[in-house]
């Protein structure tokens, strides 16, 4: 029965992740690419300099983008689950929030630009209530833009999997906090904010692996001028580098993995289904 | 009932804006798709017309916008079934322990929060590598799988984890085989479910852009034409496309929604007693 499951992952992601990693070894001319098993790809990466700041902006896109999601998420998430009464209007509400999810990333990304733009909407709301004199030029094509389309694009993976879980909180533990007279801030703070950590933790797994693989919102919104390390992969892909930009897949793959390693010591993912 | 504290007025603006924020885009530019003949990529509208649709419609110089059409949707139906077919398969080997199984459910989740460049990176290099024309039907299909296959795997793991077994040992006990208790017991209960993963599974592929890059070969699907569009259209033809394969992408939403209304809905009509086997 696992059968064509493990037929699918072995041939699309195996064997993918098997040859990346061989092909990080081998050598490149200006138009093709020869096996050989040389460390060249790995030195030039670790010596150079651009490396390091660009896992750098990659982490701080992670970073950011996390705080944003997880405060955003939790809130709407908390709001479902606690303040909203029926489970009809719960499942809608729910399903609102979801919907974008299955539409197009790059036609919501593409949707930014008659809001950022020098003369988007923003710019002339701003203008007319005078609290600028020329537009701003930084709203569009810039580190806000990526991660605002990153907040924008991600935050619902945050939203469900919070949601869900405090679905499960018994109403009774609450009832109970407030009955040994904790205040509302304290009830969130003490009981439902550490029930919600598994559902935090399976959002933060999905942010933190879609913001630092990504290349195309970071292409997009910042219009080539930033960088991440999925842009440097692209770059040499269309140079026709595949043995750097494998090189650099493998050390990209090696700092996703470790990091979503470690979040899921804190959660059993298969219990929290 | 209660009267409603002070922080669900405020959570519920909260929860409004949030809304606005994830709707507020898009339906900009459905309504700037409707641009006069002479208007631009931003407010003030120049007029209200159709001439940006006609435009999609007309002239194939922006690209072969039909033929991607098709190929991403004949592609999604291929990778919503497929993935509705290997989803069940996993979800119901995976109720019992085998060989294999702890590996197996940590590639599930590798397939999920790997860059999906690599995944693009590394088809594409074993398809050239070993003389392959790279093609939206083979390597691209497959390469899609490993985003939706996950999100199949993950609903059916949910289902089973709720799945009262009792009503399998019930249909063994009554002398049903292997199969039939399947055919007859488990896929009714878990019907309504599949409608879910079948969603994920089309929408997912239709919409995927990343891992299809270096897999699709010279034949593009939809979200790379748009793509492709985005670096040499400059004017609202591009917001026009948007708008119609997101009235097309919530079209498909809603009738597997209302799919799933009207399951649940007939058998609490017919009083069939087929979903309650989900404790």
């Amino acid at each position: 029965m696992a059968g064509p499951l493990a037929l699918v992952l072995g041939v699309f992601l195996v064997a993918p992740v098997v040859m990346i990693c061989v092909v990080s070894f081998w050598g490149a001319t200006e138009w093709s690419i020869y096996p050989a098993f040389l460390f060249d790809n790995y030195a030039f990466l670790f010596s150079s300099e651009v490396t390091y700041r660009v896992f750098l902006n990659t982490f701080k896109y992670a970073a950011i983008t996390w705080a944003f999601t997880f405060v955003i998420g939790f809130t709407v998430a908390y709001f479902l689950a606690f303040h909203v009464r029926s489970l009809t209007w719960q499942i809608a509400l729910f399903l609102l929030c979801t919907i974008p999810f299955w539409t197009s990333n790059i036609i919501r990304m593409i949707s930014w630009i008659p809001f950022l733009g020098r003369n988007g909407l923003a710019n002339s709301t701003l203008m007319s209530w005078g609290v600028i004199d020329e537009p701003v030029e930084w709203l569009l094509f810039s580190d806000f833009s990526v991660i605002l389309a990153f907040v924008h694009l991600y935050t619902l993976f945050m939203v469900v999997p919070i949601f869900n879980t405090m679905m499960r909180i018994d109403k009774s533990l609450i009832e109970a906090a407030s009955d040994a007279g904790a205040s509302g801030w304290q009830t969130l703070w003490f009981v439902v904010l550490p029930l919600t950590k598994p559902g935090i933790m399976i959002g933060t797994i999905f942010v933190v692996a879609l913001v630092m693989g990504d290349f195309i919102t970071v292409r997009f919104m910042s219009g080539s001028q930033s960088a991440n390390v999925g842009r440097m992969i692209q770059n040499d892909i269309a140079l026709l580098q595949y043995p750097s930009a494998s090189a650099t897949a493998v050390v990209l793959l090696c700092t996703v993995l470790l990091l979503i390693g470690i979040l899921l010591r804190f959660v059993d993912i298969r219990r929290e289904l | 009932m209660e009267p409603r504290p002070r922080s669900f007025y405020f959570l519920a603006a909260f929860f409004v804006l949030f809304l606005v924020f994830l709707y507020g885009p898009t339906l900009t530019i459905g309504i700037l798709s409707f641009q006069g003949p002479t208007g631009g990529l931003t407010f003030p509208m120049r007029g209200v017309s159709l001439h940006w649709f006609r435009d999609l419609f007309e002239q194939q110089a922006v690209g072969d916008i039909w033929g991607s059409f098709s190929r991403s949707l004949t592609l999604g139906f291929m990778v919503m079934v497929t993935t509705v077919v290997v989803s069940v398969m996993g979800g119901l080997a995976f109720r019992k322990r085998f060989a294999g199984s702890g590996l197996l459910f940590y590639l599930i989740i590798t397939s999920l929060v790997i860059p999906s460049i690599l995944v693009s990176l590394g088809v594409g290099l074993i398809w050239s590598q070993s003389g392959l024309p790279v093609h939206w039907s083979t390597s691209g299909f497959g390469a899609q799988l490993t985003w939706t296959l996950p999100f199949g795997l993950l609903i059916m793991f949910a289902v089973f984890n709720r799945f009262d077994r009792s009503y399998e040992e019930a249909a063994r006990d009554q002398g049903a085989s292997p199969w039939q208790t399947i055919r007859y017991v488990v896929l009714p209960i878990i019907a309504p479910s599949l409608i879910g993963v079948a969603l994920f599974g089309f929408t997912l592929s239709y919409d995927e852009f990343a891992r299809t890059l270096l897999t699709s070969g010279s034949y593009n699907t939809l979200p790379l034409e748009i793509f492709g569009m985005t670096t040499n259209v400059t004017s609202p033809v591009l917001f026009a496309l948007g708008t119609l394969t997101t009235v097309f992408s919530l079209l498909v939403i809603g009738v597997f929604l209302l799919l799933a209304w009207l399951t649940s809905r007939a058998r609490a009509r017919k009083g069939s007693d087929a979903g309650k086997g989900m404790v």
